[in-house]
């Protein structure tokens, strides 16, 4: 799945996380950047992990991707960075018209 | 879980992950995840997300899992029935009701998401809930609409603005759609669920309003916060003279089950099968609130 423009999903609120996905210009490297910011630190890692399983799903290879995450479980941040891709696969407006992206059910576990 | 009781069904906002993480903690019978009103349009699909990832990993223990999807105009339903199949939702709760016809279509989309992941078909039940006096009047022909169909609901918040109308600490406004809701729930054999108290800080109210429903027959009330659940829960809680009574009855109406007897006795009364109906449910409603009711006991 391609990230065509910077969207945003998730709160600051405790057990939350606000996701931001942003497209990586060509060439740029890494390919697939990931930011965690975690209120609890020790956790970071954790949610680093559960954030790149969630990618993974969507096959998002490509894009910027920051969690700052407020004590959320592993479903929560898995929703949030889902919801964000989705968000960020859309269209721009103005853009080449494409399919909406529509959550694939079938295949999210 | 399918459940055979439901005094309390709580609201979770759906795109709040404080609130979904772990309401089982308070001991309702049925979890309803909101994807409806407490979910702003702009939200939906992270909601929707939310609550698919949270039913898809955590455990709810025994609670049912029901989930408030939006209404059958909207263009938010089919994608909220599909994930919320897939993600193993018990049950599914209709907003705005009208007819039969919106059962009818409902339980053909959730369905065709049955048979797309695999579960089985009709293992999903249907609850409709009726906000406006079109669908009151229709209560009968949407409580046999469809036989995954297991209950219907009153929300009165938009039910008494539809009438011109607002909600008073009698309710009487109400009387003429609870009466109505209760019959048609009772003449289909399906439940008949009352609608949200909105005062948290009003206990007296919510225990008057919970006591008056319960004498009118309705099965159990929606609720909006986790300190609403020991009260609505106690009002359906049997007395231990009930429980003991009820006891006697299950009991001498299998006694004479065994011996191939027709006619049920105790205390040298007659005991007929409404008694014994009733006395079942009051053990039912006992072992939810924890009692024993076993033989042991008797």
């Amino acid at each position: 799945m391609d990230i065509l423009k910077p969207a945003v999903a998730g709160t600051l609120e405790s057990c939350d996380a606000a996701v931001t996905v942003e497209p990586r210009p060509a060439g740029s490297l890494p390919l697939l950047e990931l930011v965690v910011e975690s209120s609890e630190g020790r956790f970071a890692a954790k949610v680093g992990v559960a954030a790149r399983a969630a990618l993974a799903e969507l096959g998002v290879t490509r894009a910027k991707v920051t969690v700052r995450d407020r004590s959320a479980l592993d479903c929560t941040i898995r929703a949030r960075v889902l919801a964000a891709c989705l968000r960020g696969a859309e269209p721009a407006c103005g853009a080449e018209p494409v399919a909406k992206a529509a959550a694939p059910w079938e295949a999210l576990k | 879980m399918i459940a055979t009781l439901r005094r309390t069904m709580l609201f979770a906002p759906g795109n709040n992950p404080a609130l979904i993480k772990d309401p089982q903690i308070y001991g309702p019978d049925s979890i309803i995840f909101d994807l409806e009103d407490s979910v702003s349009p702009a939200e939906k699909d992270a909601a929707r997300l939310l609550v698919f990832c949270a039913m898809k990993s955590l455990d709810y223990g025994r609670i049912e899992k029901a989930v408030r999807v939006n209404g059958m105009d909207t263009p938010w339903i089919r994608d909220d029935v599909e994930a919320m199949v897939r993600a193993g939702a018990d049950l599914i709760r209709l907003p705005k009701a009208e007819c039969a016809r919106d059962l009818v279509a409902l339980e053909a989309m959730v369905e065709a998401a049955e048979v797309a992941c695999g579960r089985p078909v009709g293992e999903v039940r249907l609850m409709a809930a009726l906000e406006g006096p079109l669908a009151v009047l229709n209560a009968y022909e949407i409580a046999t609409s469809t036989r995954r169909l297991v209950g219907i609901a009153l929300s009165a918040e938009d039910f008494v603005t539809s009438m011109k109308t607002s909600r008073s600490a009698d309710g009487v406004e109400l009387f003429e759609a609870r009466g109505r809701i209760v019959l048609a729930a009772r003449a289909a054999g399906v439940m008949a669920i009352d609608t949200v108290f909105t005062d948290l800080s009003d206990e007296e109210g919510l225990l008057r309003e919970a006591r008056l429903i319960k004498q009118m027959g309705f099965d159990g009330k929606s609720v909006i916060n986790p300190a609403q659940i020991p009260i609505v829960n106690g009002v359906f809680e049997p007395t231990a003279d009930e429980v003991r009574k009820a006891r006697r009855v299950v009991a001498a109406a299998a006694e004479a089950e065994a011996r191939g007897v027709g006619v049920i006795s105790l205390d040298g009364k007659m005991i007929d099968k409404p008694i014994v109906e009733r006395a079942a449910r009051v053990l039912d409603l006992a072992r939810a609130s924890g009692a024993k009711v076993g033989e042991e006991e008797r």
